[in-house]
């Protein structure tokens, strides 16, 4: 039944795990993690949109070999959408069934209408009960949700268990591997944050960013990938409604591949900016000179990083100086 | 692990002392996770204390400083660093402008505390009346008093907004849980047909008051009536601008109605400065209407239009505003003027993207306010 891997041994290994998946880990994110494996709690990551987070469980769970079960959240989820429902036409039509054999006696009906055959699994229940190994549980923007869905979230993170009137209490044989995100479009109750363990993942420096790129749109070269980050780095610093994330530099590197560009020119940012910045203002701010002054910047930064001989202690730098 | 768990205990206290927010239990989950790790690394060892002590992003850096500072090897001689800042920095910013000369004279009309206040009594009828009617600038320090006892009296109940969630009632949507509920314990068709509507959440309120020098007369009174307002609701953010954006949710809430001006004074850099509205609001769009989930809010801007931005740049800010909130209402003092008329450039780009204009300048502006607000319909 289990072909699943245990739980790594160490940081170091947990890092090595996951950057096989292609998913490229700060320390810090990397020590969390390892801590929610091994002390079996949750874990919340915060960020803002774009950094990654909802890549985490993905990767987790493939260098886990796990399920990955997936609640995305949003204004007004319930219980129904997020643990059970009962399949009412199914129960209607078992009503019918009843009355036309003509045995329709009030308590067997009862019974028998809120059997587990009628019931319709959703995500939450769906991770509780999952056969093999626990699977990986992603709670995805839980800050959409509201309040009360919160509250009804810690039975569920400190027991592991989900209670269903009609049929009883509902217990993971094994717990899942519990990831939460949020954007903090606002605060989370502290009540769940005690529960967790905490992460709050940034956007990437030059440094990360350009592994990330070449580890996911391998097709760029070394000089697109490092232009693109760069300027990417510097847009980060405009004032902005919406900086870019992780995934927009991603996006806009394969639109460039796909544009068979080797390197970045200002015509061409302007035409593909709407794949950086999504948000009419920001567009109108930075376009034109700005982007020029911008990657100005950007490639003199470049120059800088790569006489890779001044930061010897980077391992990345000292191999960049292709 | 005797040892760590003592230092931990310690470190949480010094944490909390600095004004993260650490529960009690979280030492222990602390201390297991430190003997998962190589405790040798100190930076694994800072990361896992940090991911489990620390749950909120502005506490990371005064975490960061904090653990330098605690954990740092005994070398003989105490650390030079003074920590005291560290703490006060988070708590309250420099205190900059004296508030002495603010709070005026009603410093010693209406006391801290309720109590003499109490004695503040308006005689009459026809003197409520008047003193309804009057404008803020020209109150003597017990008019002022006396007004902001008024002020304390008036409820403020804004139409609640429509969530997502339902309840049972008398809507127009059948529930059919409930339906198949009563179904299995009936045997007729179960009429009449158990019905569910949105549920209702309270309605939340942005307060974005302008205290710069124009705004000095009305500024007082502005500032109680957000501290009223924060006493009546709980979902009520209030920030203050001149030349820069201060929110001061956080010291109006548990004022109970004590002179909020005094600790307001610490906040704020820019008392009676100069106004850029426009600045203000883009710092708002920008960093905090995503943060304090605000959809759906109803935004007060309480300002009299004075600006020495640009108007160009006032009018895109005010427009992404009014794009992302539920109402826009633009309050002036200076309506209260029969003969006024907003011609400043900068009012006159802004106001095609507000919904109301309309006066504050006396009580009864504020009480046609709070009919305005509980009336609002509802929606998303």
């Amino acid at each position: 039944m289990s072909d699943s891997k245990p739980i790594p041994g160490s940081i170091d290994e947990l890092e090595s795990l996951l950057a096989r998946e292609d998913y490229v880990s700060g320390r810090a994110l990397s020590t969390a993690l390892y801590l929610a494996l091994r002390l079996g709690r949750p874990i919340l990551l915060e960020g803002e949109a774009g950094v990654g987070k909802t890549e985490v469980a993905k990767a987790l769970a493939g260098c886990l070999d796990r399920d990955l079960i997936r609640l995305q959240c949003y204004e007004g989820l319930d219980i129904h959408q997020a643990v059970y429902e009962w399949n009412y036409a199914r129960q209607v039509l078992e009503i019918h069934l009843m009355r036309d054999g003509g045995n329709l006696d009030r308590t067997a009906a009862a019974k028998e209408l809120f059997r587990r055959e009628f019931l319709i699994e959703r995500p939450l229940l769906r991770a509780l009960e999952h056969d093999g190994p626990a699977p990986v549980l992603l709670i995805d923007e839980l800050d959409r949700a509201d309040e009360e869905f919160e509250g009804y979230l810690l039975e569920m993170l400190s027991d592991f268990q989900v209670t269903i009137p009609e049929l009883g209490t509902v217990r993971a044989p094994r717990p899942p591997i519990i990831l939460i995100t949020s954007n903090r479009t606002r605060e989370l109750h502290d009540a769940l944050k005690r529960r967790c363990v905490y992460c709050w993942i940034d956007y990437p420096d030059f440094e990360k960013e350009l592994r990330i790129v070449e580890t996911k749109v391998p097709g760029a070269g070394r000089a697109l990938s490092e232009q693109a980050t760069a300027f990417v780095q510097e847009l980060r610093q405009a004032d902005l409604y919406k900086k870019a994330g992780v995934s927009e530099t991603l996006d806009w590197v394969t639109a460039l591949v796909a544009l068979n560009d080797n390197r970045v020119t200002p015509e061409r940012i302007d035409q593909t900016l709407g794949l950086l910045l999504k948000n009419q203002e920001d567009i109108h701010t930075v376009r034109g000179d700005p982007v020029r002054a911008m990657l100005d910047r950007a490639q003199n930064r470049g120059v800088r990083t790569s006489y890779a001989g001044q930061e010897p202690a980077n391992k990345w730098a000292t191999s960049s100086k292709t | 692990m005797g040892h760590l768990l003592e230092n931990l205990t310690a470190f949480a206290r010094f944490l909390r002392s600095l004004g993260l927010a650490v529960p009690a239990g979280s030492t222990i989950e602390a201390a297991r996770a430190a003997q998962c790790i190589n405790i040798g690394k100190k930076d694994d060892f800072r990361l896992a204390l940090r991911a489990m002590l620390v749950s909120r992003a502005e506490d990371l850096q005064v975490f960061d400083q904090a653990f330098q500072a605690f954990w740092k090897e005994p070398s003989g001689t105490s650390t030079k660093l003074d920590l005291r800042p560290l703490g006060s920095e988070r708590r309250f910013g420099e205190p900059i402008v004296e508030m002495e000369s603010l709070a005026g004279d009603t410093g010693s009309v209406v006391p801290d505390q309720g109590a003499r206040v109490e004695r503040v009594e308006i005689a009459t009828y026809s003197q409520r009346e008047v003193l309804r009617q009057k404008d803020f600038k020209s109150f003597t320090a017990e008019e002022t008093a006396q007004a902001i006892r008024l002020l304390r009296e008036m409820r403020w109940r804004p139409e609640p907004r429509r969530t997502k969630r339902w309840v049972a009632g008398r809507g127009t949507s059948a529930d059919l849980r409930k339906l198949l509920a009563k179904f299995a314990w009936r045997e007729a068709d179960p009429t009449p047909l158990p019905m569910r509507l949105r549920k209702t959440a309270p309605r939340h309120l942005v307060l974005l008051c302008d205290i710069s020098g124009s705004m000095e007369r009305y500024t007082r009174m502005m500032l109680w009536f957000a501290c009223c307002l924060a006493g009546n609701l709980r979902s009520v953010e209030s920030f203050v601008f001149a030349t820069r954006l201060t929110r001061i949710t956080k010291k109006l809430r548990g004022q109970r109605g004590s002179n909020p001006l005094r600790e307001i004074g610490r906040l704020v850099p820019d008392w009676s400065g100069g106004t850029c509205i426009g600045d203000a609001v883009r710092v708002f769009n920008t960093q905090w209407a995503r943060r304090i989930r605000r959809n759906g809010a109803v935004v007060l801007l309480v300002s009299d239009g004075w600006d020495r931005g640009d108007p160009e740049s006032l009018r895109r800010e005010v427009a992404r505003l009014q794009r992302s909130c539920h109402r826009l209402i633009w309050l002036s003092p200076l309506l209260g003027d029969p003969r006024y008329e907003p011609l400043t450039r900068g009012l006159q780009a802004a106001l095609p993207h507000v919904d109301n204009f309309l006066p504050v300048h006396n009580l009864a502006s504020l009480d046609r306010l709070a009919v305005h607000l509980n009336t609002l319909p509802q929606g998303a």
